[in-house]
C-alpha cells in the first residue's frame, strides 16, 4: 500500500502539489492531468526520487524519507525515455546493474536476467549494444531491469509518449501482464479505460479519484 | 569502438577472466617494443594472428582490427624510407599490427562489464585513499554507454541548426547539445537512483 498524508510539495520556491492525501492498493492505478499538473511529480514520490516538502508518504509502512533504499526496493520506476534509464553498455550488462545492490548469488542473478530476455523476446540481443535496440525494445529492456529487481509496485511515467503504434501495442501488453501493482501517469486517456482507478490532477490538487468512466469525463470537463 | 566489440562464444580465450588477459596485453605489448628484429617482429605478428582462430575468428575478423589503422602503417614505413631504413619501417609496422590485434582480442572476447569489473578489483587498494572503486567503474560504463547517445545527439541538433540555416555556426550547435546533454545527466542520475546504485 502507498499512504500519502498531507503532502505538498514545492520545488525550486513553486508550489507543484498541494495537500494531497491518497491511500494507493488497487492492481492498475493511473494518473492524468495537463502538463504541469504535477503527475511526474507525485509519480517520483513514490519511488523516494523526490521527497515531500510537507507531509508523508510510505510505501507498504516505509517512509520514503528514512527507508529510501527499502522503498526503492519495493517500488520499481520506469521513465519515459528510455534512452536515459539504461546505463549500462549492453543489453545483459543493464539488466545486472539493477541487481548489483541485491548482492544475489550468481545464479539467482543468471535465472533473473535469462527469465527477463526471454519474457520480452531479447535473449538474441544479450550481448548487443543498448543504443542499437529500437525504441519499444529500449522501453521494454527498461522495463525488465526494473521487473528483474522483482519489486511489488512499479511506476511508469509515460513509458510509450515516444514510441510508435506497434511498440504502443509491445508496452501497453507487457505493462497488462505484469503481475505487480502498476501506477501509470500518462495522457493516452485510452490505455487506462480498464484500470481499476484513475486520479486526474490539476495545478497541484487532485480534481477527481475515481473509475475510469467518471475521472476521465471530469477531467475533459476540466479541460473543456 | 570498445562498446561494439565483444563477441559472444565459448572459446579458451572467451572462457578465460578479464584479468589475466589484460595483463598478458600489457606485458606481451612492452615486450614487442623491446626487439627490433624484424624476423621476431613477424614471429609475434605471426603469433598473435593465430590466437584469432584459437577464439572462432576468421581472417576477416583480422582484417576489420587492421583496416582502420591501414593507413598509419603506410605513413610509418614511408617516413622511415624517408629516413632510409625502410626495414624498421616494416618492423614498426609489424609491432603496431601485432599489438592492436592483441588488444582487439581483449575486447573481442571480453565484456566491457567484465573489464570494468577486473578494473574496478584492480582499483581496490585506493579505496582506503577515499577512492570508490564502484562509482569509477560506473563513470566508465556510462561514458561507454552514453558516448553513441551523444554522437547521436549532437547529429540532431546539427541537422535541426542545419535546417533553419545556421548550419556553418558551431555555437547554433553546442548551446542545444550542452543543454540536452545536462538535461540527459540530470535523467540518468535518476534512473541510477531509482535503481539503488547507492544502496
Amino acid at each position: 500500500m502507498i499512504q500519502l498524508d498531507n503532502v505538498s510539495l514545492t520545488l525550486q520556491d513553486r508550489p507543484v502539489l498541494r495537500d494531497i492525501s491518497l491511500t494507493l492498493s488497487e492492481r492498475r492505478i493511473a494518473i492524468i492531468g495537463a502538463n504541469g499538473s504535477g503527475k511526474s511529480s507525485l509519480a517520483r514520490l513514490f519511488n523516494g526520487l523526490v521527497l515531500p516538502t510537507e507531509g508523508r508518504v510510505r510505501v507498504d509502512g516505509w517512509d520514503t524519507a528514512a527507508d529510501g533504499r527499502k522503498v526503492r526496493r519495493a517500488v520499481g520506476f520506469v521513465f519515459q525515455n528510455p534512452d536515459n534509464q539504461i546505463v549500462m553498455p549492453t543489453v545483459a550488462e543493464d539488466l545486472a546493474f539493477g541487481l548489483k545492490p541485491l548482492r544475489l548469488d550468481a545464479d539467482e542473478q543468471a535465472r533473473r536476467i535469462d527469465g527477463a530476455l526471454a519474457r520480452y523476446g531479447l535473449e538474441s540481443h544479450r550481448d548487443h549494444p543498448a543504443y542499437l535496440l529500437s525504441g519499444g525494445q529500449k522501453q521494454l529492456l527498461a522495463l525488465a531491469g526494473v521487473l528483474v529487481m522483482d519489486p511489488a509496485w512499479i511506476v511508469l511515467d509515460e513509458p510509450t509518449t515516444l514510441l510508435d503504434l506497434r511498440n504502443v501495442r509491445a508496452v501497453l501488453d507487457a505493462i497488462a501482464a505484469l503481475d505487480q501493482r502498476v501506477v501509470l501517469v500518462t495522457h493516452a486517456l485510452e490505455h487506462i479505460r480498464d484500470f481499476d482507478r484513475v486520479i486526474v490532477l490539476d495545478e497541484g490538487r487532485v480534481l477527481a479519484d475515481d473509475t475510469p468512466g467518471p475521472a476521465i469525463a471530469r477531467y475533459l470537463a476540466a479541460l473543456a | 569502438m570498445i562498446f561494439d566489440s565483444y563477441r559472444s562464444g565459448d572459446s579458451v580465450l572467451h572462457r578465460m577472466a578479464p584479468g589475466p588477459k589484460l595483463l598478458s596485453l600489457c606485458v606481451l605489448g612492452t615486450l614487442l617494443f623491446f626487439f627490433d628484429e624484424i624476423w621476431l617482429a613477424a614471429t609475434a605478428f605471426a603469433a598473435v594472428s593465430m590466437l584469432y582462430p584459437l577464439a572462432g575468428f576468421g581472417p576477416a575478423v583480422i582484417l576489420a582490427q587492421l583496416r582502420p589503422v591501414f593507413w598509419v602503417f603506410v605513413l610509418i614505413v614511408a617516413a622511415q624510407l624517408l629516413f632510409g631504413d625502410a626495414a624498421f619501417g616494416v618492423v614498426l609496422a609489424l609491432r603496431l599490427a601485432a599489438l592492436v590485434l592483441l588488444a582487439a582480442l581483449v575486447t573481442l572476447t571480453t565484456r566491457s562489464s567484465e573489464i570494468v569489473d577486473a578494473l574496478i578489483r584492480t582499483l581496490a587498494f585506493l579505496r582506503p585513499l577515499g577512492v570508490n572503486p564502484a562509482r569509477v567503474g560506473l563513470t566508465i560504463s556510462l561514458a561507454l554507454r552514453f558516448l553513441p547517445v551523444l554522437a547521436r545527439i549532437t547529429g540532431e541538433v546539427r541537422e535541426a541548426q542545419h535546417a533553419r540555416g545556421h548550419g556553418g555556426n558551431p555555437v547554433a550547435t553546442a548551446i542545444p547539445t550542452t543543454v540536452r546533454t545536462l538535461k540527459m545527466a540530470h535523467e540518468i542520475a535518476e534512473a541510477i537512483e531509482a535503481r539503488g546504485f547507492d544502496d
